[in-house]
């Protein structure tokens, strides 16, 4: 039994980089939802100043894939795994970007736009919270039916999407001099939703690890 | 929810092929020892089929028992049977000899014959009855140009063999086995004593010998057999373990030994 | 901590060097013992020899006036022993080799008759002469011919050849026979065009080493009732005849009544030696000319 045990500690340790990224990810969507609630602008900045090191992490997980695949030459199982952890790092680095729209929303705001932040933005974040947890913990476990159950709740954010961008729609009509900051709501909640689908692509790749056949969950 | 791409499997579905060579229920032994386990194989016609597996798993073995050159061990006992084109070969009336004409082999170390380049490659059509300087001719130039080296060799033809590289020995010796026209070509580690750009030369070479030949090639390489194969069969321990198209077992193998093997946690 | 003592290490390396040279000046004091005696006696032969040495001496019949007394007759004998020894040992040595190595089962049988040939090397030659005597002198009445000594030398020098063939062929290497086989080749044709062009050499040497042995011998020759004392030149198989070695054991004999038998007995010892150098230099040239790298 050859354990080739330095490789595995290896391929670990790209899986914590992705499990890392994911965490930060979350706390991005979290300091940037806070700073729109409570029209902090500084709050907004930090988070935006944060996305940057996101940024390095993505890189990073990418070049120890490459330099991984190009020194072990995976097959099979482990070739999935790089590739599962450059395209799972690939769909958190643009949730956070996403985070960081969110951010710049806020920013955009401003500290007294004497305006109601539509609450069903919170609930939002907090399905998103828990598919980011429940991707975290597939992702530990190649657990495909944890997986599955991403696409579920990412069906919930779509129903609240459409939901809040309806009722968006109607304070416009009541409040026209403030379409300006309704529409930044409005992108915002569009940012949360991306998410989602961000996280249902990470359940796709999480049943390509396990099952090594490509699954399409939107369907 | 819906799998939208399965693996694209280059190898053409079974059902369109034709087999050259089916096993059924083949077992061997070495004396006392078991080294073929009911191995039930086919080897489909014009497709590169590889053998994979730790050392001692019985690949050669396998390999060598579809020319019978295993018969050269002493004390080798076969059960089961073995269809080339829906004869059976391990039947005592077949003749090895017009087997051999048909089945041709490269071995592991480049074995030119102690000969000049012409008659390595003569030896075979004039062993089977070729006389006519002008057929030979044709034959070895024919041949030569089949294992890509006739351009490096076609004006010292007359000199040794053993003047040239391992590389162009080994593509010599392909050449060679070409000369008697064969259906089928096995390859035993046909690169293991090479260096790396040889390998890819002989690697070009199976390629393109694929549109006119079956082949089979036993290798310990397993890129190469990622690299060149249509089909893999990964053997353990005399027994035929999984064998399916090589996109497949290289990418996402069904059976756990197969995983564990091509991915280098034993063996 | 350290398992190696380096000071003692140095301490003892005068010593370690001194036995290494003193076993050194052993094994080179054991070759000089064998080169000096053999000097020796070629020196020995030499002065005493090397004036008889002549045409006549040569071309001259035998006579018991040693001025007029020549070897013709005995070079013309040795020569023809050659001539039966051979092709006798060739046909039946090679052949034999080849049954052993290729076509013989590997068995209990066959490593009995394998033991068996290289025991027969060692059988003392006279036993042969008694062999030869019994079949071929007085059995098949052949008398004391030079077709009786031929055959009797080959079967003394078969067993050399057997051993030494057997070696050349097993010193091919079985991926040469594999890719004749793997081509659809018979056995018989993979042996003609494989196996025999590339253990030729080796057989040869052994061959030609084991003739330079048959030229040598006395004793199965004596046995057999060759005469030394000879006049007529052999002229055929079923001719009487002396060889060399046997005109060199009569004269030693007989130098006790005429000293100049000394004389010519030394002189035939060089024109043996001769010969015997001769012999071995073309296995020398032959293994090198033919031998082959694989």
């Amino acid at each position: 039994m050859v354990a080739r045990e330095q490789f595995d500690l290896e391929l670990e340790a790209v899986k914590d980089m992705v499990i890392k990224l994911a965490k930060a990810a979350k706390v991005q969507l979290e300091g940037s939802i806070a700073a729109l609630y409570q029209s902090d602008v500084d709050k907004a900045q930090q988070v935006m100043e944060a996305d940057k090191e996101l940024d390095q992490l993505d890189l990073a997980i990418n070049e120890a894939s490459i330099l991984l695949i190009a020194r072990q030459q995976p097959v099979a199982s482990d070739l999935r795994k790089l590739i599962v952890a450059i395209r799972t790092a690939t769909d958190l680095e643009r949730m956070a970007d996403n985070a960081k729209n969110i951010a710049r929303s806020a920013i955009h705001l401003g500290n007294d736009h004497q305006l109601e932040i539509h609450p069903s933005l919170a609930d939002m974040r907090d399905v998103a919270f828990k598919m980011i947890d429940l991707a975290i913990e597939a992702y530990k476990k190649e657990d495909i039916q944890l997986a599955k159950k991403l696409s579920e709740l990412d069906d919930l954010i779509d129903g609240m999407f459409g939901q809040v961008m309806e009722e968006l729609l109607q304070m416009t009509a009541t409040n026209p001099q403030k379409i300006q900051l309704v529409m930044q709501m409005a992108f915002s909640a569009r940012y949360i939703e991306r998410f989602g689908d961000h996280l249902t692509n990470i359940a796709e790749s999480i049943m390509y690890l396990v099952k090594g056949e490509v699954y399409d969950l939107n369907e | 929810m819906k799998i939208v791409t399965g693996l694209t499997n280059t190898a053409q579905p079974e059902k369109n092929l034709r087999k050259v060579f089916n096993t059924e229920d083949l077992n061997l032994w070495y004396g006392s020892k078991h080294a073929l386990k009911g191995i039930n194989l086919p080897i489909y016609e014009k497709e590169v089929t590889a053998m994979i597996g730790p050392s001692g798993c019985g690949k050669s073995t396998f390999l060598k028992t579809l020319n019978r050159m295993v018969e050269l061990v002493p004390n080798v006992e076969t059960t089961g049977m073995i269809h080339y084109r829906n004869q059976n070969i391990l039947d005592k009336s077949f003749k090895v000899e017009e087997l051999r004409t048909k089945v041709g082999m490269v071995f592991q170390k480049p074995n030119p014959f102690p000969k000049s380049i012409y008659d390595n490659v003569a030896y075979g059509p004039r062993i089977h009855g070729i006389k006519s300087k002008k057929i030979l001719d044709e034959i070895v130039e024919k041949s030569l140009r089949g294992g890509a080296i006739w351009d490096e060799v076609k004006d010292r033809l007359k000199d040794s063999a053993y003047g040239l590289s391992g590389g162009q020995q080994q593509r010599l010796c392909i050449a060679r086995a070409l000369a008697i026209e064969p259906d089928v070509i096995l390859m035993d580690e046909p690169t293991s004593a090479l260096d790396p750009k040889s390998t890819l030369k002989v690697e070009e070479l199976i390629q393109e010998l694929k549109t006119d030949y079956s082949i089979v090639i036993v290798t310990h390489n397993m890129q190469q057999a990622a690299r060149i194969s249509d089909r893999t069969a990964f053997m353990l321990n005399g027994e035929l373990v999984e064998f399916t198209d090589t996109n497949r077992l290289f990418s996402n193998p069904e059976d756990k030994r197969t995983e564990d093997y091509i991915t280098g946690r034993f063996g | 901590m350290k398992y190696l003592n380096h000071s003692k290490v140095i301490q003892r390396m005068q010593r370690r060097i001194l036995i290494n040279n003193l076993f050194k000046s052993l094994f080179f004091m054991a070759t000089t013992f064998g080169i000096i005696v053999l000097a020796i006696l070629l020196v020995q032969v030499f002065t005493e020899g090397i004036d008889y040495i002549n045409f006549d001496f040569l071309s001259n019949r035998l006579s018991t006036v040693p001025e007029r007394a020549g070897i013709m007759g005995a070079i013309l004998g040795t020569l023809w022993l050659m001539a039966v020894v051979i092709p006798v040992t060739m046909i039946l040595g090679v052949g034999t080799a080849i049954y052993n190595e290729l076509y013989a089962k590997k068995g209990k049988l066959q490593s009995v008759i394998q033991t068996n040939i290289a025991n027969l090397a060692g059988v003392p030659s006279i036993v042969y002469g008694i062999l030869g005597m019994t079949i071929f002198v007085r059995s098949l009445q052949l008398g004391s011919v030079v077709l009786a000594g031929g055959l009797t030398m080959s079967l003394l020098v078969l067993p050399i050849v057997i051993v030494s063939s057997q070696e050349a062929i097993r010193a091919v290497p079985g991926f040469l026979s594999e890719g004749s086989y793997g081509l659809g080749a018979t056995k018989w044709q993979t042996i003609k065009n494989i196996v025999l062009p590339a253990s030729l050499p080796g057989i040869l040497t052994g061959t030609i080493l084991a003739l330079s042995r048959a030229i040598g011998e006395t004793a199965p020759l004596v046995v057999l009732g060759i005469p030394a004392l000879l006049l007529p030149f052999p002229g055929g198989l079923l001719d009487r005849f002396t060889v060399l070695p046997m005109q060199i054991y009569y004269w030693t004999l007989d130098a006790s009544l005429v000293r100049e038998y000394a004389n010519l007995a030394s002189a035939t010892i060089i024109v043996l030696l001769l010969m015997l150098f001769l012999l071995n230099s073309v296995a020398i040239i032959i293994r090198n000319k033919f031998q082959q790298r694989y």
